[in-house]
């Protein structure tokens, strides 16, 4: 589809885009920046409002993006996690100072950046979005300037990112070679023949690195914990769920399109990779003692059982992928909303900052409780119907020591988690009361805890919406 | 002619090996200094290949903004900082062996792969002269939407390079 006719169907992205310039307009002229703040919210619902599904599957742009329903999923999911972000994050000290304006803004632009993701099919618009989002995250992580251990975080980011980033485009740079296409349908017709299966091998083991580094999996995941405990609070809350979504999104994208054939092959690696993931992040979960560094760990494992769907490739495995990621979506960033809180009212990221939270605060301690049990799988909440899929699809699949290797993990898992709970609820409080959270915080708690509810108590509300 | 065309591919490869060196003395020299000026000698024989390969504009664009833009900035910058021009530092730590070990393995793996793909190279794709003319084309027409895209990604990266490098002004009070 040509420029002009494609634009009717971009209306939702070109509102965030104008939205975020008008942002960085009102900055420079509003002196309240809770007003920019409310703004970019505006923009956000706005462009939420203007989301349609398409009929079939669009074209647009010369199909440098392509609108299907895979991609009209994501859309709403960035909208979402970025929403619940800014909620996080409008009372979130250490950002307020000159640069609060640009902070909304960025973030509006990494809305833009996570649909662009979505709708890639095409080597160049892939390489385009992903750094795209990491560029913006990059920044956001360094976004304290006074704060050394944030811009530790985001300089580590960088120099792994962009070597990550180095090797895809390499492999990128093979396929092309050998389909002379940048679209990848063509790419995966030319890989289809006899003297490029060699070739599709390797270049699908520069993808696992380039896209493993986004999704923070095992032998690519050093930089996650870091990262995550450096940089400022919601940024954590915010890159533990929507760039690692996006990466699974691109990734199923590359892997279905492209590198269908030779599943036989990547199928094994990934699930040694998943199971290598998910043991790596809870046995080192178990002894950490900061939450931040705590929960990155835990975001790792979390990945592991995710990429057990992406693993098993079959309908029923894309399908609890996607269950998953949603599930994810709002138990990971409610419990980060409820650190963030915490982290403002005591000062301080430690476990022992949880000690008695029951009583210092027994609405909070029930919140973490509720995303903590979600994060375990505990029904009926959200956590439970993701790994419930990802398990079912593992089995139908008959992928037997994958099935039993996550069934061992979740159990270790569930007793860190289950420490933290003990930790809120029979230990003594060591502080006094602490006040209520401000208000946009406890509305996305409020509205994060209805989504874990939601997607717990009636999946099938959800789940028509992803099977269309 | 064969003698010329002979000539021209020894040239070609001759670039190649300089460039490879080059491209070591950059991340193996200890002076930061020297370490620029090899990745200026890296990106010309980038450009010196890319006239072999007929791609003329590359080349010119990659003199005019990698050279002749990027890299004098880094070498102002290397030289405007007191302390960075004298400075050595050494590149390698314990580590280094084994990861020289580790990429000479996957070097090999490549290589043979890439002799042993049957690229789709045809008479026609090595003749083909990509004019200025229809780069400039593609780049209004198929390719608008990335091209618009990259403006997006650079006004944001810019507008955040500021924020993070931006001294503060508003220590004594709001701005």
């Amino acid at each position: 589809m040509g420029i002009i006719e494609s634009l009717r169907y971009f209306v939702p992205e070109l509102i965030l885009l104008g939205g975020a310039f008008l942002v960085f307009g009102t900055d420079l002229f509003v002196r309240n920046k809770k007003t920019v703040g409310e703004l970019s919210l505006l923009i956000l619902i706005v462009a939420a409002c203007f989301c349609q599904m398409p009929a079939q599957p669009l074209k647009l742009f010369y199909d440098m993006f392509h609108l299907d329903a895979f991609a009209h999923f994501f859309r709403y999911f960035a909208l979402i996690a970025v929403t619940l972000t800014l909620l996080i994050s409008y009372s979130y000290k250490p950002l307020k100072g000159p640069y609060e304006g640009e902070f909304y803004g960025l973030f509006l632009f990494m809305a833009f950046a996570l649909i662009l993701v979505a709708g890639a099919n095409n080597l160049l618009m892939i390489f385009l979005s992903v750094e795209f989002v990491s560029m913006i995250s990059y920044l956001l992580v360094g976004f304290l300037k006074k704060d050394a251990r944030s811009k530790e975080a985001a300089i580590k980011y960088l120099l792994f990112g962009s070597v990550a980033s180095a090797i895809m485009l390499y492999g990128m740079s093979l396929l092309y070679g050998a389909s002379g296409s940048l679209a990848l349908p063509a790419v995966g017709n030319a890989l289809f023949f006899a003297p490029f299966k060699s070739l599709a091998h390797i270049a699908v083991l520069f993808f696992f690195v380039g896209l493993g580094f986004k999704i923070s999996m095992a032998p690519f995941h050093m930089w996650a914990p870091d990262v995550y405990e450096g940089a400022p609070t919601p940024v954590t809350a915010f890159l533990t769920v929507a760039p690692k979504a996006l990466g699974f999104a691109v990734f199923m994208r590359v892997l279905s399109v492209v590198f269908m054939p030779s599943r036989a092959h990547w199928s094994v690696l990934l699930t040694a990779l998943s199971i290598l993931t998910m043991t790596l992040g809870n046995i080192t979960a178990l002894s950490q003692n900061n939450i931040k560094r705590f929960l990155a760990y835990s975001s790792i494992a979390q990945a592991g059982y995710i990429l057990m769907g992406m693993a098993v490739f079959s309908n029923l495995g894309r399908q609890g992928v996607l269950v998953y990621l949603l599930a994810y979506l709002f138990t990971n960033l409610g419990a980060f909303a409820v650190v963030t809180l915490i982290g403002e009212q005591t000062g301080s990221d430690d476990l022992a900052a949880y000690a008695g939270l029951s009583e210092r605060s027994p609405v909070t301690a029930a919140f973490l409780t509720v995303f903590l049990l979600s994060l375990a799988g505990i029904p009926p909440l959200a956590g439970f119907i993701g790994k419930y899929y990802v398990f079912a699809a593992a089995i139908q699949g008959k992928f037997i020591t994958l099935t039993v290797v996550a069934a061992v993990n979740s159990v270790v898992a569930a007793y860190y988690y289950f420490r933290i709970v003990r930790l809120m609820y029979l230990t003594s409080a060591s502080g006094p009361a602490l006040p209520p959270a401000p208000r946009p915080l406890a509305i996305a708690l409020g509205l994060m805890f209805a989504g874990v509810l939601l997607l717990g108590l009636f999946p099938g509300l959800f789940l028509s919406l992803i099977w269309r | 002619m064969e003698i010329l065309e002979l000539f021209s591919k020894i040239g070609i490869y001759a670039t190649m090996a300089l460039v490879l060196v080059f491209a070591l003395g950059v991340v193996a020299l200890r002076n930061l200094f020297h370490c620029a000026l090899c990745l200026a000698a890296v990106l010309i024989g980038t450009a010196m290949i890319y006239v072999a390969l007929h791609a003329e504009f590359l080349a010119a664009v990659q003199i005019l903004v990698y050279v002749g833009a990027v890299m004098t900035l880094v070498i102002f910058v290397i030289m405007l900082t007191e302390h960075l021009g004298g400075k050595t530092i050494r590149q390698t730590n314990r580590q280094s062996p084994a990861a020289i070990i580790g990429l000479s393995g996957i070097v090999v793996l490549l290589g043979t792969l890439l002799m042993k793909t049957p690229w789709p190279v045809t008479a026609k794709a090595l003749d083909a002269k990509v004019s200025v003319m229809s780069l400039g084309k593609a780049l209004m027409g198929t390719y608008a939407f990335p091209f618009e895209v990259i403006s997006v990604i650079l006004i944001a990266c810019l507008i955040g390079a500021i924020v993070i490098a931006k001294k503060d002004v508003s220590e004594k009070g709001p701005s």
